[in-house]
């Protein structure tokens, strides 16, 4: 049978919190997933360049912290759904270049405020996150800019950009729920986020969504393993080939 | 400043005189830098042939470059290991980036993006035919690197000799890219081909597949080539179609077998006489066909990239309505405002 458990079969280093590496790996595996899914399909030649350039970096930052939980392959590949520890977020589909902006804008924002506190911390996962924190700025960087453009571009562009702002909003509640083993101030990181994401909305002339950020289900969300429904799809296509060929090396 | 023996002494012969006379002493300046082995520059004065072929080709390689995406992409969802994943990413982004470049070196030569990709989404310019073939498995990612990429490389490295500055300096970036690309693809096939019965059925079965359209790629023989003559003459071609094939037929023999694969051509035998390959008679047809329109994807691919181009419109009206707006900012665009 395939692993399902987070543990999978490879023990991990001692020092190295499972949990957490999970949800960081799986975090930056989905996105750069999704990311992947707009090969040949962007808007304008360089975003082909811009987006496949953050993809790879998050894909990057998946193998390292992955391998710290684990074979990577064996977690990205042989896992279930519910094994999955990432956020819904980014999970969600790429929708319309807005949509993706709108997503990009919300975890890269996260993203670096948590890697610049990893960063500063000595716990095993400050090297990665001192690496990578730069590799995120400038993807926040990049999302920042669409806002923008998008949002102060043409009546069409406010509309759409708004509308996949309002869209993602109730998913972004739950990159504040503290992971056990990341020592973080996750109270402080999520104000800092509003600030932020507040900022650039309002000089892209949009509004803030006023929506709840989570959802209602108690059962909680992608960092318990709950996930959403195009998950599963996503995952299916992912995995199909690792799985048709049990035991081969690629 | 490739012409520069050559140009004043034309410019000073030619100030003042009739135009046809400076037209005939610009001709010679050209036809003297070419003969040198000098580059042609963007500025510099050139045969309004000479501009219209260079933009052909290089428009047909930008176009080649961006539509190559697909069949390779196709494969990025559902790449059977993180590293291949990472590997094969990196490869179609790269190919977006030579689609940049390419673009960029027409642009040098006056012609627009936009209206090259009007042309292409039109069907007024033309992309390899090699990627009207479908990517049927996974093991057609190795084979499209192997063989296509191979290829491509046979056909390209002289190119870094063009007598364009502009395309001639892209093209130097670009081959160093593209034999990693071929070197990744060998490896990809090697792994499948020494790894399960099945996996090594597969990359067979993608190297049957991709042999035949891969020789195709050097166009037609040399007796039915066009635009070849002329090309050579200006050094923006440097070998015959008919030569880079026997090339590349060369260099791939002995590499599929050290893949431990075979080459769907019963008639492929070594001749001690000419120091070659002798292999089978391509089947023009097919390529022609293909040409027309009538390949397995031709319509697949052209409806992609319209659609993407089309649901992108949007985004570029967006970009372009923005930067207007803020045109008189201080710090560039705004948008990188701290």
């Amino acid at each position: 049978m395939t692993a399902t458990g987070p543990t999978a079969r490879t023990a991990a280093p001692a020092a190295v919190p499972v949990t957490a590496a999970l949800a960081l790996g799986d975090d930056a595996l989905v996105l750069s997933h999704r990311l992947g899914e707009w090969a040949g399909h962007a808007p304008v030649l360089e975003e082909e360049v811009a987006l496949a350039n953050i993809a790879l970096d998050l894909l990057g930052q998946a193998r390292v912290l992955l391998s710290l939980a684990g074979d990577e392959d064996e977690l990205a590949f042989l896992r279930e759904e519910r094994a999955f520890r990432n956020l819904q977020l980014v999970e969600q589909p790429n929708g319309d270049f807005a949509h993706t902006i709108a997503r990009q804008l919300y975890f890269s924002t996260y993203q670096q405020l948590l890697y610049t506190e990893l960063a500063g911390t000595e716990g095993p996962f400050a090297p990665l996150a001192a690496k990578a924190v730069k590799e995120v700025a400038y993807h926040r960087d990049h999302a920042e800019q669409w806002t923008l453009r998008l949002g102060d571009g043409t009546e069409t562009s406010h509309e759409r950009m708004q509308r996949a702002c309002d869209a993602l909003w109730r998913f972004t509640g739950e990159m504040f729920q503290p992971v056990e083993g990341l020592e973080a101030d996750w109270r402080g990181m999520e104000d800092r986020w509003l600030e932020s994401v507040t900022d650039v909305l309002g000089r892209a002339s949009l509004t803030v969504p006023q929506g709840p950020r989570t959802g209602a289900w108690s059962a909680g969300a992608g960092r318990q393993g709950l996930h959403t429904e195009p998950f599963g799809r996503m995952l299916a296509e992912m995995q199909h080939l690792h799985r048709s060929h049990p035991g081969a090396a690629w | 400043m490739a012409t520069a023996a050559a140009q004043p002494t034309a410019r000073t012969e030619a100030d003042g005189a009739p135009d046809t006379a400076r037209t005939a002493a610009y001709q010679r300046a050209f036809d003297a830098a070419v003969a040198a082995d000098e580059r042609i520059e963007p500025r510099d004065w050139m045969p309004d042939a000479y501009r219209a072929t260079l933009v052909r080709q290089i428009a047909q390689h930008a176009h080649s470059e961006i539509i190559g995406m697909q069949p390779e992409a196709n494969w990025i969802t559902r790449a059977p290991s993180l590293r291949r994943k990472a590997i094969l990413m990196a490869k179609v982004q790269d190919e977006a980036g030579h689609g940049l470049y390419l673009y960029s070196a027409a642009e040098t030569l006056g012609t627009s993006r936009d209206e090259l990709l009007d042309k292409l989404h039109t069907g007024r310019q033309k992309y390899s035919s090699i990627f009207n073939y479908p990517t049927l498995t996974w093991a057609d990612v190795g084979a499209i690197g192997w063989l296509v990429d191979g290829a491509a490389i046979t056909n390209q490295v002289p190119l870094c000799r063009c007598s364009y500055g502009p395309y001639a300096r892209a093209m130097v970036r670009i081959c160093k890219e593209e034999s990693f690309h071929q070197r990744q693809g060998y490896e990809l096939l090697l792994a499948l081909s020494k790894g399960t019965p099945e996996q090594h059925a597969m990359a067979q079965d993608a190297v049957n597949r991709w042999w035949w359209p891969s020789l195709m790629m050097f166009g037609p023989p040399d007796d039915e080539s066009q635009h070849s003559a002329q090309s050579m003459e200006w050094k923006i071609k440097r070998h015959s179609n008919d030569e880079l094939r026997q090339r590349f037929v060369d260099i791939c023999v002995p590499q599929a077998e050290s893949l431990g694969l075979t080459l769907p051509d019963p008639e492929l035998r070594w001749n001690e006489e000419r120091e070659h390959y002798d292999f089978g008679p391509i089947d023009w047809s097919e390529f022609r066909d293909v040409l027309k329109g009538n390949g397995p994807c031709n319509e697949e691919r052209i409806t992609q990239r319209r659609r993407a181009h089309d649901e992108g419109a949007w985004v570029r009206e967006a970009a372009a309505a923005y930067a207007a707006k803020h045109a008189g900012d201080t710090g560039g665009t705004g948008a990188t405002r701290a």
